[in-house]
């Protein structure tokens, strides 16, 4: 065995420099890559809660910790010459599995089937923030192929030695590096047998070009398609232990409620039922998950209700008022803000002053939030759907008082997340529950305790006064943002005279602002901020009698907003036509994640007066594509669940009261809902892979209701455009 | 109260003493194993929980275990017996080329509602296809490739 170097950096802490030397002991034999991939910018997407509203449950967001540390994944190439990247992000029906499978197959130069990845797993692979911010291959993506590509350029070097021939008349097919006359080979695992090789990153390797790849850019199968399609994949809920109970806890009747009383002599008296009693946690607990249900039925409960933090007279209708009367401070934008406002309102020939909002809105995923803890010996193994492994680490860690590594967190497949899974406290409730009974204990929310506790998207209103001059140019751009945030709120329409003020982003409020807790919702706050610009946009060209798409295009010099919107009309077969033109066409354009999209959609009326979207074609700069067929499936996907918060998805509540329990009142999409979707990536070969999972749900709001705008003359200010909605705006 | 449940669970005969009122749902996933049915709203809306029924689809979340004595139960795991020797349903093929996955939560409910669509019409039409699976809902928006991948292994059974 031959331990040529470990390259450490940036290790000051002397816990750390432990931990670290115990990691490099378990990476056992072969060619072993570090590598570290941080965020492009801080505070993208990883916003955490500043302040917790009043009277709210405990628990909620995972704190997010701090940078990563110097390293958070690593590659080897093993002594069987086996590639296996490990990784603690996750996949959540995103396909990042895939690409970032392709990335690492690409450089090394083998097939697709020879890497594994090991994600989310704490005790497998490095310190991770989560998930979240369509990150996985534009930022860790990068830094998996470069290190891949090293270890490409170590193990030519290796072979070169055993080979006796220059490296640079060596060629890699599949694992087997080869003379170029094919004279004499090796193999990655002979390389890598009795090695123990491990390298920080350096970077100088060289990727391989556009014309070079044979994995990367091309469709490829899931790699999780097979254990989806048998039923094989297993997500936290279907792990079971010897002696496991499932566990079934008292929910209060309206957040800000606290537990006054709790009589469990009933339950008690059950066969095989468990009851947990502690100040703040009551549940019932048996090996069948009914029976528990029935025990939890049983407990007889008193709660005090309190008005949280906000009244009950607070409710969907009423919240806007409620927030705007509490807001934030806000922020002003530097990058934003250009020329002087009152000089863009002299130059103006008109001025339109608008808002635009949406109300609180549900994640919603199929798999509802599961936590199962098994005690082992002084330590607990947790599974969690989460997208956030090592920050549930730690918060479990710091709940049981254990050094984190006496905590290992498994995230299995996670059944969709949306932003939903970077939060719960179902986690540790299991802890809790799992160290209070000493057995495997599963807390599985069902779907009414998923939809009480979702961190949901927060309610959010946008206030834009814009203004053209006589000649159809933009002069004009004031936008002030109230608690979404202003992701995707960039303005890259051409205004001399613009501003932007922020006031709490989408996880940050007021004291009194949400009466509940709030979070990131896929693309937090690009929805609304999409949907608000595209709409004053609209509003714009109407007034002018202007082609939206023309009008559009007459303002922006930006080259990536024009080739998208050019390509979806080309695609479309688009006519211009001021609207409402009666054909129902809408367009709008956005950017997120380093990703542009135009959207481009089709609407119609049914006869109870409910919008139908016939036709969406979304054309996506998205850089290079990793997976085509994944890029496609992601666009798709977010213009399908994006129709959900343009037409129908919208929480009731009074005050911390939620009203709306399961999908009975939660309309999601639906098959029949399916509009004829074109999503297609368009080229960008000379940017890195840019983000994938969210961008092309952002602009379909807007598309929707320009499109509607164009039908009939409607201009709809508020998601989701129900009837009622549409009927009560057509009246004005 | 315990009674004697028989039933046919994919292929194998079974016999269980339990309460009948107890749902099919917890039945499969606590007593056998066999968790490719999911639970994912509790009151049959959802249809994550499917699982096929003397050929039609059923709700497992609130079927009571009592009522599929004497009947023959499918679940995902049963739909291709040779899956360890690699060789899918054709359903399964094509969810899987055809990217008709994303999360894969509500797939196992996906294929079975399918499998009980084709299996009353193997003729199938898009409009039918749509029809047939409006009370599944997927959360990712994976609905066109689902589409065509029923579509499509509705084909694959036709033509072999």
């Amino acid at each position: 065995m031959e331990d040529k170097s470990v390259a450490t950096n940036n290790a000051h802490d002397p816990a750390h420099d432990l931990s670290r030397r115990n990691f490099m002991q378990s990476l056992g034999g072969g060619v072993v890559i570090l590598f570290s991939a941080t965020a492009p910018k801080a505070g993208f997407a990883q916003e955490q809660p500043k302040q917790q509203p009043k009277g709210k449950p405990a628990g909620g967001g995972f704190g997010m910790g701090g940078p990563p540390p110097d390293l958070n994944a690593y590659l080897r190439i093993g002594e069987d010459g086996k590639v296996t990247v490990f990784s603690g992000k996750i996949e959540q029906g995103q396909g990042n599995t895939t690409a970032l499978a392709q990335m690492a197959a690409e450089e090394l130069c083998v097939s697709l089937a020879s890497v594994t990845m090991v994600m989310g797993d704490t005790a497998l692979c490095p310190w991770d923030m989560g998930t979240f911010g369509s990150m996985s291959v534009r930022v860790f993506g990068a830094q998996l192929r470069s290190a891949a590509a090293e270890a490409r350029t170590i193990l030519l070097e290796m072979a070169a030695e055993w080979l006796s021939v220059p490296p640079v008349q060596l060629q890699i097919d599949d694992g087997v590096i080869s003379a170029v006359d094919k004279s004499k080979t090796v193999t990655f695992a002979e390389l890598a047998k009795g090695q123990k090789i491990t390298r920080a990153l350096e970077g100088k390797a060289v990727t391989h070009t556009l014309a070079e790849f044979s994995v990367m850019g091309r469709d490829a199968v899931r790699v999780d398609a097979v254990a989806k399609v048998t039923g094989a994949a297993k997500f936290t809920a279907d792990y079971s232990f010897p002696g496991m109970l499932h566990a079934k806890i008292v929910r209060p009747p309206a957040h800000g409620a606290k537990l006054k009383a709790a009589d469990a002599s009933e339950a008690e008296k059950m066969p095989g039922v468990t009851v947990v009693r502690e100040p703040d946690l009551v549940a019932a607990l048996a090996a069948d998950p009914e029976v528990a249900t029935a025990a939890r039925a049983k407990i007889k409960v008193e709660y005090e209700l309190s008005s949280g933090a906000a009244p009950e007279t607070v409710d969907e209708k009423t919240i806007f008022d409620h927030l705007l009367g509490n807001l934030p401070k806000p922020q002003i934008p530097a990058n934003e803000k250009s020329g002087d406002l009152a000089e863009g309102e002299k130059a103006s020939a008109e001025v339109f002053e608008h808002s635009w909002r949406n109300g609180y809105g549900a994640h919603a995923p199929m798999e509802p939030h599961a936590a199962l803890a098994k005690p082992e010996g002084d330590g607990m193994t947790m599974y969690i759907s989460t997208q956030t492994p090592f920050p549930a680490q730690n918060q479990v860690a710091g709940l049981l008082k254990l050094p984190p590594e006496k905590v290992r967190v498994i995230a299995p497949f996670v059944g969709g997340g949306f932003g939903g899974k970077s939060s719960g406290d179902q986690s540790n409730e299991a802890a809790r529950l799992a160290k209070a009974t000493g057995k495997p204990v599963l807390v599985a929310y069902t779907r009414e305790e998923e939809f009480f506790y979702d961190a949901f998207r927060p309610a959010a209103i946008v206030k834009i006064k814009s203004g053209v001059d006589a000649g159809g140019k933009l002069t004009l751009w004031s936008y002030d943002v109230y608690y979404a945030g202003n992701r995707s709120a960039e303005m890259f329409y051409d205004a001399p005279h613009k501003q932007q003020q922020v006031y709490g982003g989408p996880m940050s409020f007021g004291p009194n602002a949400h009466p509940f807790q709030t979070g990131s919702w896929r693309a937090p706050g690009a929805n609304l901020n999409n949907f608000a610009r595209e709409s004053q946009i609209d509003v714009m060209a109407a007034k002018l009698k202007a082609d939206p798409l023309d009008f559009r295009l007459k303002n922006t010099s930006d080259k990536r907003a024009r080739a998208v919107l050019e390509a979806a009309a080309e695609r479309f077969g688009y006519k211009p036509a001021p609207a409402p033109s009666g054909r129902g066409i809408g367009i709008a354009c956005g950017i997120d994640a380093g990703s542009y999209v135009a959207e481009i959609a089709q609407v119609a009326l049914d006869a109870k007066g409910a919008v139908v979207v016939k036709k969406v074609v979304a054309a996506q700069d998205m850089g290079v594509v990793v997976n085509p067929a994944g890029a496609k499936m992601q666009m798709e996907g977010c213009i399908m669940m994006g129709l959900g918060y343009t037409l129908s998805e919208e929480l009731r509540f009074k005050g911390g009261r939620i009203l709306t329990t399961n999908f009975h009142d939660y309309k999601l999409p639906r098959f029949s809902w399916l509009p004829e979707i074109d999503a297609f990536p368009i080229k960008h070969d000379d940017l890195e892979p840019q983000g994938g999972g969210e961008p092309a749900i952002c602009p379909i709001g807007a598309a929707v209701a320009n499109a509607l705008f164009d039908l009939e003359g409607v201009r709809l200010h508020e998601m989701p455009f129900t009837p009622e909605r549409i009927k009560a705006a057509r009246k004005g | 109260m315990t009674e004697t449940i028989r039933f046919k669970l994919n292929g194998q005969p079974v016999t269980l003493d339990t309460d009948g009122d107890r749902k099919l749902l917890w039945v499969l996933r606590t007593d056998f194993g066999l968790t490719g049915a999911k639970y994912s709203c509790g009151i049959g809306v959802c249809g994550a929980c499917t699982v096929v029924v003397d050929d039609k689809a059923v709700r497992s979340c609130h079927t009571a275990v009592r009522d599929v004595k004497d009947k023959d139960v499918l679940t995902i795991e049963g739909l291709a017996p040779d899956a360890a020797s690699g060789k899918l349903h054709p359903l399964q093929q094509a969810f899987a080329d055809l990217g008709a996955v994303q999360c894969g939560f509500c797939t196992p409910g996906m294929i079975m509602t399918a499998y009980a669509l084709l299996k009353k019409n193997p003729d199938v039409t898009r409009e039918q296809v749509i029809a047939g699976m409006e009370n599944n809902i997927c959360r990712c928006g994976a609905h066109q490739r689902i589409v065509q991948a029923i579509e499509s292994a509705a084909g694959a059974g036709k033509r072999g």
